[in-house]
C-alpha cells in the first residue's frame, strides 16, 4: 500500500493528419506493441488491467469500452474505459495501483478524428440540449467568448496569444511526431481568418490521428522492469459547474484547483521555481497563456508578455510545450492529455531527440477537455 | 408506484398533451458521419467478400482461427498476419427468433440471427476454429432451426456485392 507509482513504458503511433492504412483498432495495437516492448511486459502475463480513455459520439460507437480488450491484450481481464481526458486515464491507472491491488496497469487514448465528418455537429452535442443548443452557434463560440473575457481582464493582447502559435508550430519542426511544424511570423498568424473572434482560425489547432499506451507500476515492479522509472509525484483534476450563464469565463479556475491538488501530493509551494518545464493544453493559443497563469507560474497577465519576449521557449526559464503543443502535433482529441504526458516522459528519459532539454529533473503536465467544457487535470512527473 | 396510487391517481400524459405543445419538448437530429478506416484486417475482409470468399486470420501459437480476421491474437497479443479463405459452409452455434425488427416494428415471422461456425481450414485442423461468422439465417421455417444444424451461404450475384458484410444474404439448411 501507499507505494509511489511510476510510468515504465511508452508507445505511440500515428501523430499525423489521417491514417488511413490502418483502423483505430490497429492503430491502438501498434502503441501498445512498442509501449509493452519498452516497459519488458507481455500484456497477458504480467498487465493486470487496462484503462482506456474514450468518448462513444467520437468513436461513433456507444458503449465503447466494449471494442477495446483484445488489441491491448486485455480481454478476460480488469478493463475499464473512461470517459474523459487521457489524463484521467493515467489518474486511474495511478489510483488502482495506489490501492495495493495492482501493480501493473496499462493506459490508452486515441484519436480518428479524420473518420468523423461531421466533428463540429458532434462537439455541438457536448451543448446542453435544451437551454444552450437549440441557439444554434458552433462550439468553438465558447472558446471566442472565453479568450474575449480573457484577454479584457488581464489586458492580454491577441499578438501574445499569436506568439504561442508562433513557438509551439516552431518547435513542432524538432518533433519527428508533429505533422504541423512551420515557421512563422506574428503576422502569418494574425492575417488569418476568424473563427470566433477574437479567436482566429491559425489559433486553433488541426486535428491529428494518435495513439498512445502508457504502463504504470508500483514503485516495487517499477525497480525491477526499467532503469529509469518516470515517477508520478501529484495528479489532481478538478470540474467547474458546466454553466455557461455562471462560469468564470476570465479565469481557469478548474486547472488551479487541480494544480493545488497536484502540487500538494508533490509538496511543490513555488511552482516556477521547482518545476524544469511543462507540456500544457494549447488547443488554441490564448488557452496556453490562461492555463500558464492559472498553473501558479505567473500572475494573469503576464503570460502573454513573457511568451512575447521568449520565457517559455525551450531556451527561456520555462520551457513550454517543447513538443510542439496540440498546434504543432494536432489535438488528438481525448488522447490530447496523454500526448503531453509522452513529451514529459521522453524529456525526463533524456530521450527527446532533436528537442532534449538540458538537466530536466521535474515536468508538469497539464489538460483540457475541450470546449465546452471546465475539466483540467494536472500530473506532475519526475525522473 | 406509491401504495396509495388508487387515493392519488395523478394525471398521465397524453399524445395530445405533446401535439398541443403542454409539454417541453426538443426535437433534435443528430448529424453523425464517420468514415471508419477498415485497415489492414477488416479491409482485407471485405474485400475477399467482394470476391465470394470467407476469410479468417490464424495463430499458429494459439491453434486457433478467428473470422472476421485481425491484426493480432487475443490470446497471446502475437501478431495475427496470416489469413486464409474458410469453407462458406458450417453450423449453426446459436440463434435466436427474433419478433422485433431493426426499428423497433413488431412482426408476424421472425428474423434468425445466428453464429455460424465455418468449416475451416485444414492446416489447423487439430485445434479449435473459432471462425463463427455472425449472420442471419433463411429459407427456413423457424422451427426447424436448431443448433448444430448444417447451413451454407447464399451470396449476391457476383456483380452486386460491394464490399460489404450483407454481400452474403443469408446462410441456408445444407439438404441431406
Amino acid at each position: 500500500m501507499n507505494q509511489r507509482v511510476a510510468i515504465v513504458g511508452v508507445g505511440w503511433a500515428g501523430f499525423r493528419p489521417a491514417t488511413p492504412e490502418v483502423s483505430y483498432k490497429e492503430l491502438m495495437y501498434d502503441a501498445a506493441v512498442r509501449a509493452y516492448t519498452d516497459a519488458g511486459v507481455d500484456p497477458r502475463r504480467d498487465v493486470e488491467s487496462f484503462v482506456t480513455v474514450a468518448e462513444d459520439f467520437h468513436e461513433g460507437t456507444s458503449i465503447f469500452d466494449e471494442y477495446t480488450p483484445d488489441q491491448l491484450g486485455g480481454a478476460l481481464k480488469s478493463v475499464q474505459t473512461i470517459t474523459g481526458d487521457g489524463l484521467h486515464g493515467l489518474a486511474t491507472a495511478y489510483m488502482l495501483i495506489r490501492t495495493g491491488q495492482f501493480d501493473i496497469v496499462a493506459v490508452e487514448g486515441h484519436s480518428k478524428a479524420s473518420n468523423i465528418l461531421t466533428l463540429d455537429e458532434i462537439t455541438a452535442y457536448a451543448q446542453d440540449p435544451v437551454l444552450n443548443r437549440p441557439l444554434r452557434f458552433n462550439t468553438h463560440f465558447v472558446a471566442g467568448m472565453e479568450m474575449n473575457r480573457y484577454l479584457y481582464e488581464t489586458g492580454t493582447t491577441r499578438e501574445q496569444c499569436a506568439a504561442v502559435v508562433v513557438k509551439n508550430r516552431f518547435n513542432a519542426l524538432a518533433n519527428p511526431s508533429a505533422p504541423y511544424g512551420a515557421d512563422l511570423t506574428l503576422q502569418d498568424v494574425l492575417s488569418g481568418p476568424m473563427l470566433s473572434a477574437p479567436l482566429g482560425l491559425r489559433e486553433t489547432a488541426e486535428h491529428a490521428d494518435g495513439a498512445i499506451v502508457m504502463v504504470l507500476a508500483s514503485e516495487q515492479a517499477a525497480q525491477q522492469l526499467v532503469d529509469l522509472p518516470i515517477w508520478i509525484e501529484g495528479i489532481g483534476w478538478c470540474n467547474d459547474s458546466p454553466s455557461l450563464e455562471s462560469r468564470d469565463w476570465g479565469q481557469a479556475i478548474y486547472t488551479a484547483q487541480a494544480a493545488r491538488m497536484a502540487y500538494s501530493q508533490a509538496g511543490i509551494n513555488h511552482p516556477l521555481q521547482a518545476i524544469d518545464f511543462a507540456e500544457v493544453d494549447d488547443i488554441y493559443a490564448y488557452k496556453e497563456l490562461q492555463t500558464l497563469e492559472a498553473l501558479g507560474f505567473f500572475r494573469p497577465g503576464e503570460a502573454g508578455e513573457l511568451t512575447a519576449e521568449g520565457f517559455t521557449t525551450p531556451e527561456g526559464d520555462l520551457p513550454v510545450n517543447v513538443s510542439g503543443g496540440s498546434l504543432g502535433c494536432g489535438h488528438l482529441l481525448d488522447a490530447t492529455g496523454l500526448a503531453r504526458a509522452l513529451e514529459v516522459v521522453l524529456q525526463l528519459r533524456g530521450e527527446a531527440g532533436a528537442r532534449q532539454l538540458a538537466d530536466v529533473e521535474i515536468g508538469l503536465v497539464q489538460s483540457w477537455r475541450g470546449v465546452p467544457t471546465t475539466n483540467g487535470a494536472v500530473a506532475i512527473l519526475s525522473n | 408506484m406509491t401504495v396509495k396510487i388508487k387515493e392519488f391517481p395523478g394525471t398521465s400524459l397524453s399524445e395530445k398533451d405533446f401535439d398541443e405543445g403542454k409539454i417541453l419538448f426538443n426535437y433534435d437530429e443528430l448529424k453523425g458521419e464517420f468514415a471508419w478506416d477498415t485497415g489492414i484486417a477488416i479491409g482485407s475482409y471485405l474485400a475477399a467478400l467482394k470476391e465470394g470468399l470467407i476469410l479468417g486470420a490464424a495463430c499458429y501459437t494459439c491453434h486457433k482461427i478467428v473470422t472476421p480476421p485481425r491484426t493480432v491474437c487475443e490470446w497471446c497479443f502475437d501478431p495475427m498476419d496470416e489469413y486464409i479463405p474458410l469453407l462458406d459452409t458450417g453450423v449453426v452455434n446459436t440463434f435466436s427468433l427474433c419478433y422485433v425488427t431493426w426499428d423497433v416494428q413488431r412482426i408476424e415471422q421472425p428474423e434468425i440471427p445466428a453464429v455460424i461456425m465455418l468449416d475451416g481450414a485444414s492446416s489447423l485442423d487439430s485445434g479449435p476454429i473459432m471462425g463463427g461468422i455472425m449472420h442471419k439465417l433463411g429459407e427456413v421455417k423457424p422451427e426447424k432451426v436448431h443448433i448444430g444444424m448444417r447451413v451454407k451461404a447464399v451470396w449476391k450475384p457476383a456483380e452486386e456485392r460491394e464490399g460489404s458484410v450483407t454481400d452474403i444474404l443469408y446462410f441456408k439448411p445444407i439438404e441431406n
